[in-house]
Order: C-alpha cells, then sequence, then structure tokens
C-alpha cells in the first residue's frame, strides 16, 4: 500500500518535472522562434534599405565625419565671425521657439477639452465620448508635416502653418496622455461641486484641474520639447524659422559652412537647455507622486 | 489659542487667497499677452492678404473630384480627350467620352444645358443658359469673339486668351489651343488606366466573367494592370510605404539594441567608474541634443537620398533617448531579485539575464513601441527632408501643385498607415507585456 502510494508520488513529480521541461522546451522555442523572426527582419530591412539607398551603407560609413569635419573646419577658420553669425540668426531662433510655444500652448488648450470631453465620468456629453476619442486618435495620427505642406500651398511660407500642424498634432497626443491621467481622478469632488449646483466648466475648473493640474503641465512641458525640434525640422520644408535658415545656408553648399555652423550650434544649445531646464521642473513637479 | 493667533493665521490665510486670486488672472493675463504678441511677431494681419483662397479652392475641389480635359489643338486640328489632361490618362485612338458627340462638328455637352461646339476653322460656340450665345474665332495668336465689354465676373478675356469658369465645367481658349475641362466626382483611372482592358469592365466579370484579355487570366492580368497603374503608381505608393516603415522599424530596434549595453554603462548601479559613467551619459545628451533634423542633413551628405539614411537618423537620435530612459529604469531596479539570483550561485552575466533583465523588460518593450509607432511619423517627415519613402511623394505631389487627389490619397494612406502602427504597437504590447487595463 505505501509502496504503490510513493511510487505514485514519485510518479506525480516524475510527470510534474517532465511536464515543466517540456514547457521550459517550448518557451525557449518560441523565444528562439521570435529572436530569429527578429534578426531575419533586421538584416533583411536593413539589405532592402541599402539597396534602396542612393549611396552604400559601407562605402558611406567612412565618409559620415567628412561633412562634419568639414563643417567644423570652415567654421574653427571663421570663429570670429561666429557671435556675428549667431546673433543673426538669433530671431529665426525665437521664431522657431515661438513656433513651438504657441503651437504647445493651443494645443494643450485643445487637448484638455478634448481628453476632458472624451473621459468617461467627466464628459459634458457622455454620448459622444467616442466621437472625442476618435477625433483625438486622427488628430494624433497626422504627421505635421502633412498640414504644414497643405497649408503652406494655401497660406504661403511662414510661421503659421507650422504652428498650425504642430498645435494639431499635439492637441491629439496630449489629448491622449491626458485622458489616462483624467480617468483616475478622485470624483469626489466633482459630485461635490455638482450637488451646489455648479455647471460643467465650473466642475472640470474647480473639481478635476486643480487634481490632474501637475500631470497636465509636465506632459506639456515634455511636449514643448518634442515640438521645438519638430519645428526646427518643419522649417527645412519651408515653414520659417531656424531649419528655414539651415537649409538655405546648407544650399549654399563650401564657403558658407560658418553660417550652418552657426545654425547647429543655436539648434544644440536650445534643445539642450530646454530639455535641461524642463525636466528639471517636470521631476519638481511630479515629484513626491507614486507611480 | 490667543486671538492674536488667530489674527496671524487669518492674515496668512488671506495673503495665500490674494496670491491665488492674483495668479488665477496673471496667468490667463500672460498668456492673453504672449497671444498678442505672437499675433503681431507672426503677421497673422497680413496672412490675410498672402492667403491664396484659389489654392485652397482648387485643393478642396481637386481632391474629390477628376476633370477630363477636350482638348483641340488650333494648329492641326487635332482633338484629344485626356484624364486630368495627362498623356497617361489619354483616351486610347478612336475612342471619346460618351458625353461628346459629332464628326464635323463636335459638340460637348458638359451637363445643365451647357454645350460647347468645336466647329470647323477654329472656330468655338459655347452656350449658357441666360447667357447669348458666345462665338470665338481663334487666328493665328488672336482670338476675335463677339463678347460684351463689360463681362461678369466668371469671364476673362483678352485678345489673347479667353477663360470662362462655370459651375458645369471650365472653358480656355488660346489662339493655339481650345481646351473644355469636365468635371466628374471620384478619383477617375484609380483602378485601371484607359489603355487596360479591365478598364470599365465591373468586379463580376473580372472575376466570374470571360477572359477579358485572351492572354491572361482575368484575376492575374487584373492584380498587375491594378499594380502597375501609371497614373496612380500603385506599386511605388506600396513601396515607399514600406520604405517609411522600415525606417522606423530598423531605426528604433536598432537604437534599442545599442542603448541597451551603453544603458548599463550610464546607471549608477552597474558602472563604479564615475568617468565612463558621465561620458555615456554626455553622449546620449549630445545624441538627443544633435536633432534627427541634423543626423539628416549630416548623414544624407554620406549615405546619400534613401530610406538608410533616414533609418541611421532614428537610430542616433533615439539611441541617446532610449539610453536615457534604459539608464533610468536601470537605476530604479528592485535590488531583491538580485540578491535572490547571487545566491543560487549566479555569475554576474546570469545575475544581469535573470535578475535585471526581467525586470527591465515591460519598461524597455514599452517605451520601443511606443516609439515605433511614433517614429513611423517622424520616418514621414525625414523621408520628405532626406528622399525616401512617402514622405517624398506627399512633398513632390504637393510641390507639382496639380494632382491634389493623388495628394488626398497619400495623406489618407499615411493616416491610415500611422494608425495602423499605432494598432499594432498596442496590440503587441498586449501580447508581450500584458493589458494595463
Amino acid at each position: 500500500m505505501a509502496d504503490i502510494s510513493l511510487s505514485g508520488a514519485a510518479q506525480t513529480v516524475r510527470t510534474i518535472q517532465s511536464s515543466y521541461m517540456a514547457q521550459v522546451q517550448r518557451r525557449r522555442l518560441y523565444s528562439g522562434l521570435t529572436l530569429l523572426i527578429f534578426v531575419i527582419l533586421m538584416v533583411s530591412g536593413f539589405n532592402i534599405a541599402d539597396d534602396r539607398n542612393a549611396g552604400g551603407f559601407w562605402n558611406g560609413l567612412h565618409q559620415v565625419g567628412d561633412y562634419p569635419a568639414d563643417v567644423l573646419s570652415e567654421a574653427w577658420e571663421k570663429r570670429a565671425d561666429l557671435p556675428a553669425l549667431t546673433a543673426k540668426y538669433f530671431p529665426a531662433l525665437v521664431e522657431t521657439l515661438n513656433i513651438a510655444a504657441v503651437s504647445t500652448l493651443i494645443g494643450a488648450i485643445g487637448g484638455l477639452f478634448l481628453s476632458l470631453l472624451g473621459t468617461r465620468g467627466l464628459a459634458k456629453w457622455p454620448c459622444l465620448i467616442p466621437l472625442f476619442r476618435r477625433i483625438s486618435d486622427i488628430m494624433r495620427a497626422v504627421p505635421e508635416i502633412v498640414i504644414a505642406l497643405v497649408l503652406i500651398f494655401v497660406l504661403g511660407g511662414g510661421p503659421v502653418p507650422a504652428m498650425s500642424a504642430i498645435a494639431i498634432h499635439t492637441a491629439g497626443a496630449l489629448a491622449k496622455m491626458f485622458s489616462e491621467v483624467s480617468e483616475n481622478t478622485d470624483l469626489k469632488a466633482v459630485e461635490g461641486l455638482s450637488s451646489t449646483g455648479a455647471t460643467w466648466l465650473q466642475r472640470m475648473l474647480l473639481g478635476v484641474l486643480p487634481q490632474v493640474a501637475p500631470n497636465y503641465v509636465s506632459y506639456t512641458l515634455l511636449r514643448f520639447e518634442v515640438n521645438i525640434r519638430a519645428s526646427a525640422i518643419l522649417g527645412f520644408v519651408g515653414a520659417g524659422g531656424l531649419g528655414y535658415e539651415l537649409r538655405n545656408a546648407m544650399a549654399w553648399g563650401p564657403g558658407r559652412f560658418d553660417e550652418a555652423a552657426a545654425i547647429f550650434i543655436l539648434l544644440f544649445g536650445t534643445i539642450i537647455f530646454f530639455d535641461q531646464v524642463s525636466s528639471r521642473y517636470r521631476n519638481k513637479l511630479t515629484d513626491g507622486q507614486t507611480h | 489659542m490667543t486671538a492674536i493667533d488667530l489674527d496671524t493665521t487669518k492674515l496668512t490665510a488671506d495673503r495665500l487667497f490674494q496670491r491665488k486670486r492674483l495668479m488665477g488672472f496673471a496667468i490667463p493675463a500672460v498668456i492673453l499677452a504672449y497671444l498678442t504678441y505672437i499675433f503681431f511677431a507672426f503677421d497673422l494681419p497680413g496672412l490675410a492678404g498672402r492667403a491664396n483662397m484659389d489654392n485652397a479652392v482648387t485643393l478642396v475641389s481637386d481632391s474629390w473630384s477628376h476633370k477630363v480635359h477636350v482638348t483641340r489643338d488650333n494648329r492641326s486640328g487635332e482633338i484629344s480627350y485626356a484624364v486630368e489632361g495627362e498623356r497617361k490618362g489619354r483616351y486610347p485612338e478612336g475612342a471619346r467620352p460618351a458625353w461628346v458627340t459629332g464628326d464635323e462638328v463636335i459638340t460637348i455637352d458638359l451637363g445643365g444645358d451647357h454645350i460647347v461646339r468645336y466647329l470647323p476653322d477654329n472656330r468655338t460656340e459655347i452656350e449658357i443658359p441666360n447667357f447669348p450665345l458666345i462665338e470665338v474665332q481663334a487666328e493665328g495668336r488672336a482670338l476675335t469673339t463677339n463678347l460684351p465689354d463689360d463681362l461678369p465676373d466668371w469671364i476673362s478675356a483678352s485678345s489673347r486668351r479667353i477663360g470662362i469658369t462655370t459651375p458645369e465645367g471650365r472653358i480656355t481658349l488660346t489662339g493655339a489651343r481650345t481646351e473644355v475641362f469636365n468635371y466628374f466626382p471620384g478619383w477617375e483611372l484609380f483602378w485601371f488606366t484607359l489603355d487596360s482592358p479591365y478598364h470599365g469592365q465591373s468586379l463580376s466579370t473580372i472575376l466570374f466573367g470571360e477572359r477579358v484579355d485572351p492572354a491572361r487570366p482575368n484575376v492575374s492580368g487584373a492584380i498587375s494592370d491594378w499594380w502597375n497603374n501609371a497614373m496612380w503608381r500603385h506599386k511605388d505608393v506600396a513601396w515607399a510605404i514600406g520604405e517609411t516603415i522600415l525606417m522606423a522599424f530598423l531605426g528604433t530596434m536598432g537604437a534599442a539594441i545599442i542603448a541597451l549595453p551603453l544603458g548599463f554603462l550610464a546607471a549608477k548601479r552597474f558602472s563604479p567608474i564615475m568617468i565612463l559613467r558621465a561620458a555615456t551619459r554626455r553622449l546620449f545628451d549630445f545624441m538627443r541634443g544633435v536633432d534627427a533634423l541634423i543626423w539628416t542633413v549630416v548623414l544624407a551628405r554620406a549615405f546619400g537620398p534613401g530610406p538608410l539614411t533616414g533609418a541611421l537618423a532614428i537610430l542616433i537620435t533615439d539611441t541617446g533617448t532610449f539610453g536615457k530612459i534604459f539608464s533610468e529604469a536601470l537605476e530604479n531596479v528592485d535590488q531583491k531579485q538580485i540578491e535572490g539570483v547571487s545566491s543560487t550561485g549566479a555569475k554576474p552575466l546570469q545575475r544581469y539575464r535573470f535578475g535585471v533583465i526581467p525586470q527591465l523588460v515591460p519598461v524597455l518593450l514599452a517605451q520601443i513601441l511606443y516609439f515605433l509607432e511614433s517614429n513611423t511619423r517622424s520616418a514621414t517627415i525625414i523621408g520628405a527632408i532626406t528622399g525616401g519613402g512617402i514622405g517624398l511623394m506627399l512633398t513632390q505631389a504637393i510641390q507639382t501643385q496639380k494632382d491634389w487627389e493623388e495628394v488626398a490619397y497619400y495623406i489618407v494612406l499615411i493616416i491610415a498607415m500611422v494608425m495602423f502602427m499605432d494598432w499594432l504597437s498596442g496590440w503587441l504590447r498586449g501580447k508581450l507585456i500584458g493589458r494595463k487595463d
């Protein structure tokens, strides 16, 4: 009797062990397969990209340093001009920053309304929640360049197309991040306010905003960093600001590399500066919050 | 508590409220002041003057409609019919739209009782309701008409060129040629161009009917004609979208692969040498700070235009970003799990593999997948700069300023592509690390 039960126990242990081993084997096989597929995708993707590129990867690799070296050496030769050039392009930098700031501001306001209208429990018209969510999804999906190029055609070059394009995308992107925050708001304050007969706007302003403001501001600052880059890039396709000047300076080619270098320096410095400032403020804002 | 205590508390409370109230007014005021400054800095009052509303109207109407040109070459007398006036959209010899009739006298019925007649000897008659019959004679480079002197604003006329815009279509006449544009809704020739035998065939005929083209089976012939459509270039578009997604994929994944080991170097817990740590961190800052724009410009010089340049630009920028995120995640790794693994006698590499990586993977994957989606958008823009992918096709289509229906098509495709990548990254995130809710 005891014998049988003992061997039975051994049997169970053995089956458990073998099934565990089989599971491990299967897991290893799956992760191995995933890894294999990933490696194949990377390698073949790289080869396709390499084929379709004008210059090959291996030919170009040793030339990577050439252009920066040319620019830097020329800029170094004319280093006396650099402060003057930096001053010359400072207005363009201000324009780039203004584009980023205004579009962040407008986008944040738009995103605020979209997120409040698209969050369960807070929405003014609960039946329209899916509509506002879809709207913010689409606004988020449109790359800035699409709107910018179309608006440049209609409005002509300048900061306004870039600003509108970035603002629309920002509104969509922030709406998503905001509504992730506002989904977790405490509704008690809102209920309390509504019991006093507060309107929707008052409920949002006094009941919800104080709860979510630190996170909202933090996300907005993060977005501002992103938008500085976006505004510089859009300048390159004709929307004014530093990117536009960079394209012009590059089109002149050698001899005017000092101008390109000045713009590079301005852009680099600005991005680093605002990254540091905004990350400091963001840390302060979300300090003491549990994640 | 004494009365004095209460008074001071009240005073501080009052002051606090005062400050709050002040802030409540100051913040909107500052925002308003800034927007006013922007209003003038961006020259918004002058924008109305610079804006070209005609462009907007063409853009909107062209994006959902197409026009068929009926052109008479006044020198040879030859008449051609072409969709959008393009050679690729020309009607084959002997064929013409059904709303054009007659042999000696070509009658073009624009609909709504608007009729244009091409008469022999380069004469043209235009019938428009509630307007006297317009007759135009082209001689050499000059035009003679019976148009009165005071013209309605939908007719512009000089001795060289006459333009008539009606709700049904547009007519332009010059000495060299007479052209009628007839507008129709929809994207014409989207499936097959006019030279394809499958043009105008219904879907059921192609799927189940007799062979349209005796040389090929219907389905494969139709697919190949659609794929090689010269007007809409479906093949090129598909390749371009593939290139854009490829740029995002290669850039994001490559960046993650490079950033992971570097992230260890930058994390205090795993990298005891201070200088190495600081150097890696500055490297990350540098990669992020030199924006994707500059990387694109620099790399395009070395590798030429194409998807690889875009992928590398994304890779370098994101290596900086990922490095920062990964090293921060590494600093926050729970020590207990590592201790547990090392108590079993694990070697350092095994400690990383079983103690650190499992804690890191969810953060890593979430970030990588989020960036994959966001980089699809960046790749569109970078493609426009470096010359590759759907971004390039979009810029080219916008720069030619006439194929607005193609622009609309690309925009729809780009939005669909980004939404698909968004869905895909969300789906993968759900599969790999489980849903949040």
